[in-house]
């Protein structure tokens, strides 16, 4: 048994850590150590909880046991999973972190004197409200993720669900768990309490339905906050450095990458959250359709094309992901290597279906990360290069996001591709991508259409080079 | 007149929230992923609250219904801490065998 002052700094120091766990993320030399300061930051709270508690009877035992069933789940799980899936892990864990918020506090609110928050009935006024807090959000963010993972893992469908009267509905029951928090904090009733926690479900719910598989980016980072805020909040209620700092952390880390997503889109966050965006953009779109002559090719055309090119750009899209074609892309690159082309990768804020997806799926199959560019490095190459590449990408190309302001996307920052000698779009039809709209590029005199699977076909290019 | 400690809480939030900010904007875009999963990872630090939760019974009876969420919240916290962190390793490994393959 340590003092509580003495516990106190320890949790303080892993919160340091955690500090520094995020720090090494600055760049990939670095990041490597940071993960280590981030585990060694858990170890300390971890122990420190340990000792700071008087109560060594058999329900440490039990607590060790859960530790290690849940551990090597988790563990299996991490070593299980392909890079592919990293979408729907990270929804996944956020529904853990959101769900364990709820549980510390139902049982805080059960039997706060294990807590030192006064008694059941009586608890601390103060320690309700973040109680009450941190439980909303965590139920917003169980459920939410969960959801956000069925749709990433194609259980449920990707397309937006709306209905009459969504928004009135929704903003009726915000209001009503601020009223719930009001009329529990004053009464102490745990019916309130249960009907606080359902009604933030429903709402978590509610809330992610109406978006669209391709702001998948925008909804995991805010669920990322949404978990540091409830971690914060249950933080407030245990009187937890750690945990009051981690919270903060993770809550400005989700909500800066939520505003780099919309940015990427060039949508408001609110935009965003509101939702329906795929289905309205669809109907539009399919009035005025047109019939317009596109070339295509196959993967001889292509490698010739490759063939007399000194330099290539890559641009990779959630359809490169769906394909699993990084690895035969890879291979690709390899062999124009070999004949002394340049090639490099460019990668949209928004390519994929979370912050950074691209980036991770190009290190898995090796390739160096200092070939492979953000937007703003890399747009003002494209006209220089002699070959585009666009493999599973489609509206962060078209260029109508800067040229006509009746389109959905106009604004978006898109990748300069048009300007390159000569465009090679690898896709399997002409269909509309996400934004339900028509891709310009497809019928440019310099676009040649390769109509296949990602995967397949860029195997077949290698072949013929 | 003293001051509530609460506060003394809410300036240390307060302040964290602004170091996130300026941590997280000098986070490199192509680690994004990698920070999603290991803030996922940090962030299961709500262990602590589940141990405490899991210890509040007794020597007689270890399980009621408070240690019962709290044994619960503490397998859940756990999947997230061994998963998050060890994903976020082996991603991380990926990044690295690439420069050392460059140079």
């Amino acid at each position: 048994m340590i003092s509580a002052n003495l516990s106190a700094i320890f949790y303080l120091v892993s919160g340091v850590l955690f500090i520094l766990a995020l720090r090494g993320l600055s760049s990939p030399e670095t990041s490597r150590q940071g993960n280590l300061f981030g585990i060694l930051g858990m170890i300390i709270a971890i122990t420190v909880t340990f000792l700071s508690t008087s109560n060594f009877s058999t329900g440490f035992i039990f607590v060790l046991i859960f530790i290690l069933a849940g551990g090597s789940i988790g563990a299996f799980i991490a070593y299980r999973i392909p890079m592919t899936a990293m979408p729907e892990l990270v929804a996944g864990f956020h529904s853990l972190v959101g769900l364990a918020a709820v549980f510390v506090a139902i049982s805080a609110f059960l039997n706060p004197e294990a807590f030192n928050l006064g008694s059941p009935g009586k608890i601390k006024l103060g320690s309700l409200i973040e109680m009450s807090i941190g439980a909303a959000v965590g139920a917003i963010t169980f459920s939410g993720s969960v959801i956000a993972f069925l749709k990433l893992q194609g259980i449920m469908s990707g397309s937006p669900i709306t209905f009459k009267g969504q928004h009135f509905l929704n903003a009726l029951i915000l209001i009503t768990i601020v009223a719930l928090i009001y009329l529990l904090c004053s009464t102490q009733s745990p019916n309130l309490f249960w009907i606080l926690l359902i009604v933030s479900f429903l709402i978590g719910f509610l809330l992610i339905i109406p978006i669209g598989g391709a702001d998948m980016p925008v909804v995991i980072s805010m669920l990322n906050s949404y978990s540091g805020w409830a971690a914060a909040g249950i933080g407030f209620t245990l009187e937890n450095t750690a945990l009051i700092i981690t919270g903060a952390l993770v809550g400005s880390s989700g909500a800066i990458l939520s505003y780099i997503m919309c940015k990427g889109m060039n949508r408001s966050f609110f935009n965003v959250i509101l939702g329906g965006f795929g289905a309205t953009e669809e109907m539009g779109s399919v009035s005025n359709k047109e019939q317009r002559p596109v070339k295509s090719g196959n993967a001889d055309d292509a490698a010739f094309l490759m063939k007399n090119a000194s330099s290539v750009i890559i641009v990779p899209g959630y359809g490169m992901a769906v394909a699993q074609a990084q690895h035969a892309l890879r291979e690709m690159v390899d062999t124009l290597k070999k004949n002394d082309i340049k090639v490099s990768y460019a990668i949209h804020p928004v390519a994929g279906r979370m912050p950074g997806h691209m980036n991770v799926l190009l290190a898995e199959a090796n390739v160096p990360y200092d070939e492979v560019f953000e937007l703003e490095e890399i747009n003002n190459d494209f006209a220089n290069a002699d070959v585009a590449f666009v493999i599973g990408a489609n509206d962060v190309t078209n260029p109508v996001a800067k040229t006509d302001p009746q389109s959905p996307i106009y604004g978006m920052p898109v990748l300069d591709v048009e300007k390159c000698k000569s465009v090679l779009f690898v896709k399997r039809s002409l269909s509309p991508g996400y934004a339900g709209i028509d891709n310009d590029l497809f019928y440019k005199e310099n676009t040649l259409m390769l109509f296949a699977d990602a995967k397949k076909m860029t195997e077949d290019i290698t072949k013929n080079l | 007149m003293e001051i509530d400690p609460l506060i003394f809480r809410l300036s240390i939030f307060i302040l964290s929230i602004f170091v996130g900010y300026y941590v997280v904007w000098s986070v490199t875009p192509s680690l994004h992923t990698p920070l999603m999963s290991v803030t996922n990872a940090i962030s299961s630090v709500i262990i602590v609250g589940a141990i405490i939760a899991g210890l509040s019974g007794n020597s007689e009876s270890v399980f009621n219904t408070s240690s019962i969420f709290g044994f619960l919240a503490i397998a859940l916290a756990a999947i997230n801490i061994f998963g998050g962190f060890l994903v976020t390793q082996r991603m991380l490994a990926m990044y690295k065998k690439k420069t050392k393959d460059k140079k």
